[in-house]
């Protein structure tokens, strides 16, 4: 890892200052994806700015839904009643993530900016046009097996790793950001993730410099009822194969609304609007959720090893819908 | 037998051996005081770091150190044009014999890159974060070629050697006439498996510590399942008498085969320590790890048998294609445990290997056995489903009474017993038949079994046994703990063969200093080293007796060597007990403070014919004049369920029943058979390494991404050892069991997946993009 300098603020505009101004500089929150990718050398920061003591913290109900601080833990977080029983799939979507000493160091905000877990990515000696924009990419005919079939392109097919962007690109979570010169502004988690096109380096709508402040997730029957499940390799500690966020509000057997996201098939937290249309006005059966499950990976383009993933993320997003509608 | 008594004779009263005493070194352990190779604050120490090569062929064209020489605290950087010169190299092969190498190729000697992650400069700074940072500041250019990254590039050549597995195997056998017997075989079946490339991954990564204690004296704390070894390499490395290469190993974090061996990484950081003249420390990275301490190889098997309608095997032939790398004949010998598993009357095998821009392969926990038996018992299984026979019946009906590969008689077998027991404590007459037809909900439920096997190959050792007159003894012996209970297991043969209690034990290893044992490896340490302990301590009584009967004040004055035993300590007539002396009177009185015995302890086919152990490895001489073929064998029960929409698999029950000879001590034995089975899970469910078929580069080398089981994929585990008394194989009866356990467990595994889903996964590991597409038959 390079040196670099280290600076902690507890204030939001002395951070984003100091970011915006230094080349190199980044937040540090918990450190678990930053240092882990500065150690790989696939970052390399001249400065840190520590945010931890920055007060974007608490989970607190607002009128717009429930707000949750960029700088709360992801156990905190996926522990707490509110979210428990407001938001089920969010809880799970942290408590299924990574480990529990991850989960105690890790910062919401931060987990929304975590990078992908492409191999090739992850070590400097290949080529890679996310890391090294222009230098190709060997996993489009290389080890694929862990990433995307939706919303790949010839430039890069990594999979956005993350569990609870699936979660809040379900339930219509929108973030809150500012920038160095104090401006505010919202984005829908949606939006906020960006497909890699040509410039995969590109990730999210985030300016340099400019802070997640918190997120907040609207209240609705389809998030009271809403839940999360992950399809790993392993029963614990690993990054999904695929994954399902689903919401419904079923009543006398009909679907009123439904919320659909698949992770780990998807360049960015894949939200369905497709599936979501087949469903919402339906009949609460398993023929709807197959319909609705084809209709989310139309568009699939998997590559040799990543196959499977067509019919892993239909059956899991069948499954959830199946364990929910159950419930 | 006659060259060393019997230990079940001489300890008629119950000691504590077989005892589930709590780890000796327990404490330390959880306290942090137990000093892992890499924990020696040595003064003036330096930190040395491995900068490795990008490409997977090639040459280095030019390196430029300039910039990583301006980073405060560095010290030197070595690279081939500056590393201090070597007596010998494996880069020959009489250099790679002397040294014992297990790869044909030292990094650094040349500008010639012949495999990804190969060791292109060692930087040495004052901070191991500087060294680090130094050496991704060391800019090197390469004249890249294609490598061929795998066996099943096109453009590999393929090649069936003479030998495998550095000449210790045969690359083709022959029993009887498999082809014949297969032709005339009423059911004939054959089936392709494939192993992925798996690596140790113990928890500690290999290490180094280098010290010059003059300039021609190296003293080195390594990562290493055997000092011995190392301090052998390095001597013939290094050019320097034996004894003046002093290898210390006070505790080792998990090694299963890697640290078998004296690896690139430790000369190179004894190197560096000759030449900045100051102590380094050199510790691999987790990824690093992945390309320096061998692997098991990408393997591709193909197994024919042939067999009557009763399910009676009458041929087998068994073919290996697998990677090695561009100088070494290395594979696991898989084809040796389906040679003698089961009565079979003939049998072929073959081996054939490509060559690709790969380090060389090693051991790795059960080599062979373990994908071996994958095969054989996948095979056996579908001979059961297809003929319609229980599988543990079509088993029994294949029983091997004596060895088929060699027509010896076994040494001692209980795998009756194991198999009976085992599916008593399962439960396997519950089990349903008919594949896919046994549900919990939306999961599919499966049992699976299969055999395991392991030898009990030849070794031998040395140990010193000290007794003080106050009743305390130091028992030592150039041993390793593993992790696995080595302390613990040797304090108990100490007591009981010294009649004391464990708490006035101190039992010492791992240092070079102190008698020679064997390395930990191939399952041969508690047979060798409690073998070598019992001896000395044998040594230490007939030194006492002699004193005894010479002595006109003890009781025993003027009596035959021949009629004293010793009990607890006290030397007593064999007639009559009450005419005797406890040992601290007899030496107080002769003024001695303590005395002491040296003994041997051999194990395997050279305790049985008395012929010291060839170091060449099992198959020599004497294994081949033993009148006894020996092997521990076991059987594991395994219940899966599967999700044959999320093609998860998950093992729910486990039961493994071992006949291993005498067990040391029940917890450490079980928690044995516990992490070798875990291991096994790990191989059958999830672990593979992934090699880019491009740049011939691991993409996957951490362990997030390369995965290991975790607590929630392992169940509660049942272990249990049948009661074996074996004569032929030390003077403690001891088998190993360090690898055994995790030998049949993917076949077990894949045979519970096939009766849950009726789907015959042949492609390890069984992840859940194989389960898919999965529906009930
Ligand atoms: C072995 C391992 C396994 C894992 N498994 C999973 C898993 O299964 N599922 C899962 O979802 N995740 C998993 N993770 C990822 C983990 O959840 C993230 O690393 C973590 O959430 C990142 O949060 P952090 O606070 O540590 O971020 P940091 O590492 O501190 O920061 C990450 C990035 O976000 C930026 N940043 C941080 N906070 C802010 C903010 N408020 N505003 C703007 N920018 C900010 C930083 O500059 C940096 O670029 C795993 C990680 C590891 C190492
Ligand atoms: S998929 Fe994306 S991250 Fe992976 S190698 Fe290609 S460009 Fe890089």
């Amino acid at each position: 890892m390079n040196n670099f300098s280290y600076l902690q603020t507890a204030q939001a505009k002395d951070a984003t200052a100091a970011v915006t101004g230094t080349k190199g500089a980044a937040f540090i929150a918990g450190g678990t994806t930053l240092l882990d990718l500065m150690k790989l050398n696939v970052e390399n920061h001249s400065q840190l700015v520590d945010i931890n003591l920055v007060p974007f913290k608490g989970i607190e109900q607002t009128a717009d839904g429930l707000r949750i601080g960029a700088l709360e833990r992801m156990s905190d977080v996926g522990e707490h009643p509110l979210v428990v029983q407001n938001y089920p799939a969010v809880s799970q979507s942290l408590l299924q993530a990574a480990s529990p000493q991850l989960r105690n160091m890790a910062s919401i905000g931060g987990n929304l900016l975590q990078r992908t877990r492409c191999g090739y990515f992850r070590d400097v000696a290949f080529p890679c046009n996310k890391r090294n924009p222009g230098s190709g990419c060997p996993a489009q005919d290389g080890e694929n097996r862990n990433l995307a079939i939706l919303g790949g392109s010839k430039a890069c097919i990594a999979t956005h790793p993350g569990d609870l962007s699936v979660a809040l690109a379900a339930l219509d979570a929108v973030l809150l950001l500012e920038n160095a010169k104090g401006k505010q502004r919202r984005v829908p988690l949606v939006d906020f993730h960006v497909v890699p096109g040509t410039t995969p380096q590109r990730e999210t709508v985030l300016e340099p410099g400019e802070l997640i402040v918190s997120v907040t997730i609207p209240a609705a029957a389809h998030a009271r009822k809403s839940m999360y499940l992950k399809v790993r390799d392993r029963a614990s500690y690993a990054f999904a194969l695929a994954s399902a966020a689903v919401g419904l509000d079923v009543q006398g057997g009909q679907i009123r609304s439904a919320r659909v996201a698949l992770g780990g098939v998807g360049t960015k937290p894949w939200r369905s609007v497709a599936a979501e249309k087949i469903l919402t006005g339906a009949p609460a059966t398993e023929a709807t959720f197959r319909a609705a499950a084809a209709a989310a990976v139309r568009d699939a383009q998997p590559r040799e090893q990543n196959r499977f993933k067509v019919e892993l993320a239909q059956n899991t997003l069948v499954r959830a819908l199946l364990e929910l509608s159950a419930a | 037998m006659e060259n060393e008594p019997a230990f079940f004779e001489t300890s008629p009263t119950p000691g504590v051996v077989g005892q589930p005493l709590n780890r000796v070194d327990g404490r330390d352990k959880v306290m942090g005081k137990a000093k892992y190779s890499a924990e020696y604050p040595l003064p003036g120490l330096v930190y040395g770091v491995l900068k490795t090569s990008d490409i997977a062929k090639g040459r280095i064209q030019s390196i430029d150190t300039s910039l990583a020489l301006k980073e405060p605290g560095v010290v030197q950087i070595l690279t081939h044009l500056n590393l201090p010169k070597l007596a010998k190299t494996p880069n020959d092969p009489e250099g790679k014999k002397a040294i014992g190498a297990p790869m044909g190729f030292l990094p650094m000697t040349s500008d010639v890159i012949h495999y990804a992650g190969q060791p292109v400069a060692l930087i040495v700074a004052d901070t191991f974060e500087r060294a680090t940072q130094a050496a991704a500041l060391v800019r090197v250019s390469y004249a890249a070629e294609a490598p061929i990254a795998a066996y099943t590039d096109k453009r590999a050549e393929l090649f069936n050697p003479e030998k495998i597995q550095d000449g210790k195997a045969d690359g083709y056998t022959r029993r009887g006439d498999a082809r014949a017997a297969l032709a005339s075989a009423p059911i004939k079946m054959t089936a392709v498996y494939t192993h992925a490339i798996n690596h140790h991954n113990p928890m500690e990564p290999g290490s180094t510590t280098a010290i010059w204690e003059a300039p021609d004296r190296v003293t080195v704390y390594e990562s290493t399942q055997g000092v011995t070894r190392t301090q052998k390499s390095l001597s013939a490395y290094l050019g320097l008498p034996q004894d003046q290469v002093r290898v210390i190993t006070k505790f080792l974090g998990g090694g299963f085969g890697c640290k078998g061996s004296c690896w690139p990484h430790t000369v190179l950081t004894v190197q560096a320590a000759k030449a900045v003249g100051r102590p380094v420390k050199l510790v691999l990275s987790r990824k690093q790890q992945f390309t320096s301490m061998g692997h098991r190889e990408d393997q591709t098997q193909t197994l024919t048998l042939g067999a009557s309608k009763e399910g009676k095997l009458l041929a087998l032939i068994h073919e290996k294609t697998s990677t090695t790398s561009p100088w070494d004949n290395y594979a696991e010998a898989n084809s040796k445990i389906i040679n003698l598993l089961y009565d079979c009357p003939t049998f072929e095998s073959h081996y054939q290997l490509g060559r690709a821009n790969v380090m060389t392969s090693t051991f790795t926990r059960a080599p062979g056995e373990a994908p071996g038996s994958f095969a054989i018992e996948c095979s056996m299984d579908d001979l059961a489903y297809q003929l319609g026979i229980d599988p543990l019946e079509i088993r029994l009906r294949n029983y091997a009474e004596k060895d088929p590969s060699t027509g010896q008689p076994w040494s001692s077998k209980s795998l009756r017993q194991c198999y009976a027991r085992g599916a008593e404590l399962f439960g396997w007459s519950k089990r349903n038949p008919k594949a896919g037809a046994t549900r919990n909900g939306r999961l599919l439920v499966g049992y699976g079994m299969a055999t395991a096997s392991y030898p009990v190959h030849n070794s031998q050792g040395t140990a010193r046994v000290r007794l003080y007159a106050d009743g305390h003894a130091v028992v030592q012996a150039g041993a390793t703990d593993l992790g696995t209970g080595t302390y613990t297991v040797m304090t108990q043969v100490a007591a009981d063969s010294l009649g004391l209690a464990p708490d006035k034990i101190r039992f010492e290893l791992g240092d070079t200093k102190l008698p020679t044992a064997p390395n930990s490896g191939g399952s041969v340490a508690a047979g060798t080293v409690s073998s070598s302990v019992y001896m000395a301590a044998q040594d230490v009584w007939e030194r006492l007796t002699k004193m005894a009967i010479k002595d006109p004040k003890s009781p025993l004055f003027q009596a035959k060597a021949e009629d004293v035993a010793v009990e607890k300590g006290r030397l007593q007539l064999k007639k009559n007990a009450s005419k005797g002396e406890d040992f601290m009177a007899l030496m107080k009185r002769a003024g001695l403070d303590d005395v002491e015995g040296t003994g041997q302890g051999k194990y395997g086919a050279g305790y049985e014919t008395g012929r010291p152990s060839n170091p060449a490895g099992p198959q020599n001489n004497t294994e081949s004049e033993a009148k006894h073929s020996m092997h521990s064998f076991g059987a594991h029960f395994c219940e899966v369920q599967v999700d044959p929409d999320l093609g998860t698999v998950r093992v729910t029950r486990w039961v493994s029943v071992h006949g291993a000879g005498r067990i040391l001590n029940a917890k450490t034995a079980r928690s044995q058979i516990i992490g070798g089975s875990i291991f096994g899970i790990g191989a059958a469910l999830m672990e593979a390494t992934a090699r880019d078929p491009h740049y011939a580069r691991y993409t996957n080398a951490d362990l997030g991404d390369y995965h290991i089981p975790v607590n929630a994929d392992i169940p509660d585990m049942t272990v249990e050892f049948i009661d074996e008394h074996d004569p032929y194989i030390n003077a403690m009866g001891v088998k190993g069991i360090g690898e055994i356990s995790m030998v049949g467990v993917s076949a077990a595994v894949a045979n519970a997946v096939f009766h849950a889903t009726g789907k015959r996964v042949r492609d390890l590991p069984i992840t859940p993009d194989k389960i898919l597409g999965t529906k009930a038959v």
